[in-house]
């Protein structure tokens, strides 16, 4: 449902300021989203003065240098610091990407920093994706055949199959996609949104899957897929330049196709 | 979404919309604006069924200021919704998806409303 202001106790308040170490020259203040579940209060904006001349060039750099020097109980989801893991997805200056891969010089003025939009949020920057998850385990994101494997030999793609794959398998669940999309905000529990659909994609265009009917059947109602009306946030906000939007419009046409 | 006991994080106020995200909003309050202007075609309608005097009435009206504001935004709101109703026709033949499409396409659509309805101003008055 349409909602566009949050429910009662969900709106941050002014919080904390943190002040830049005397002498510094190169000062960014970062304001960030503070949640914490024991205090019982509503979330916070607390502002971090940070010396840019003494710290690392990226967002995630500036978060680990306020963790260890300024206020330990800051919480974020962080792993692999190159984009790999998609441990580091949160809203940074409007936009949902990975701290790790976001400079800081790219971001003008204060840089604002919330968890992934619309969701419960656990602690601070770290925000339930139990939901995504539980859609994921619903397109079956694995291969399905009948018919046997060749003997001594695996399943076999030409140049051109296994090209079809090519910006659908380097998505890292990241969630940022998934996040950005205002269908997804409305009818979350309806509507899979892009990622789960980019990966349910990947899988019906997978030339060794057998299962393309079953899975164009379970996307087959009003609400799995055609809740996107091609606003193309996903596609805009993808950290990794891939193309969920897209993926989901090959869904459409598919089920089109085949009626 | 039900958050239990959580609070629910930020997302219409603190998200920067890209033009494409802004334009698919624009394209759904064309529509219901779109919807509204019709009873005021129905209205010049009924009264020029219903008699001279009642048809003079509705032509003052929307002769008047008003009447000329309501009527440029109708011309906008259905040339928007109409040019990017074509856009998403391409995109459902799957083209035009790429990022620098989506820019190219949204300058072109936004760029044809402002012609198509200028255009159609110039027309109505010169006749």
């Amino acid at each position: 449902m349409v909602e566009f202001s949050l429910p009662p106790g969900s709106d941050p308040v002014v919080g904390k300021t943190f002040k830049a170490p005397s002498g510094a020259k190169n000062v960014k203040a970062f304001k960030i989203y503070r949640y914490d579940p024991d205090s019982g209060n509503n979330p916070q904006i607390d502002t971090f003065e940070i010396d840019l001349d003494d710290c690392g060039p990226m967002i995630l750099d500036a978060l680990i240098k306020i963790k260890n020097e300024v206020d330990a109980t800051l919480t974020f989801r962080r792993s692999c610091r190159e984009g790999i893991c998609g441990s580091c997805a949160m809203n940074i200056d409007g936009t949902n990407t990975l701290a790790c891969l976001k400079p800081i010089a790219e971001v003008k003025g204060d840089c604002h920093i919330y968890p992934l939009p619309h969701m419960p949020v656990i602690k601070d920057l770290v925000p339930d994706l139990n939901l995504p998850y539980a859609q994921l385990r619903s397109i079956e994101p694995w291969m399905q055949a009948d018919t046997p494997a060749p003997a001594n030999q695996e399943r076999l793609q030409s140049i051109e199959e296994r090209e079809k794959l090519d910006g659908l398998w380097e998505c890292i669940l990241c969630f940022s996609c998934q996040t950005s999309c205002p269908s997804y905000w409305w009818n979350a529990d309806k509507y899979l949104g892009p990622a789960v659909l980019l990966q349910a994609y990947r899988w019906i265009a997978d030339s060794r899957d057998e299962a393309t009917g079953k899975r164009l059947d379970y996307l087959d109602d009003p609400f799995k897929v055609y809740r996107c009306h091609t606003i193309m946030n996903c596609t805009n906000t993808c950290p990794k330049g891939l193309n969920p939007g897209k993926a989901i419009a090959e869904i459409k046409k598919l089920q089109f196709e085949r009626q | 979404m039900t958050t239990g006991n959580r609070p629910l994080s930020p997302h219409m106020k603190i998200y920067k919309f890209p033009m494409n995200g802004l334009m698919s909003g624009a394209h759904r309050v064309t529509g219901v604006l779109l919807s509204a202007g019709t009873l005021f075609f129905a209205y010049w309608l009924i009264a020029a069924a219903y008699g001279p005097e009642s048809y003079a009435t509705a032509q003052a009206f929307f002769g008047s200021w008003f009447g000329q504001i309501v009527m440029l935004g109708y011309t906008f709101c259905m040339y928007y919704h109409l040019v990017n109703g074509v856009r998403h026709l391409r995109w459902d033949m799957v083209t035009g998806l790429e990022k620098q499409d989506l820019i190219a396409s949204g300058r072109v659509g936004i760029a044809v409303t402002a012609i198509l309805t200028v255009a159609t101003w110039i027309i109505g008055y010169s006749v």
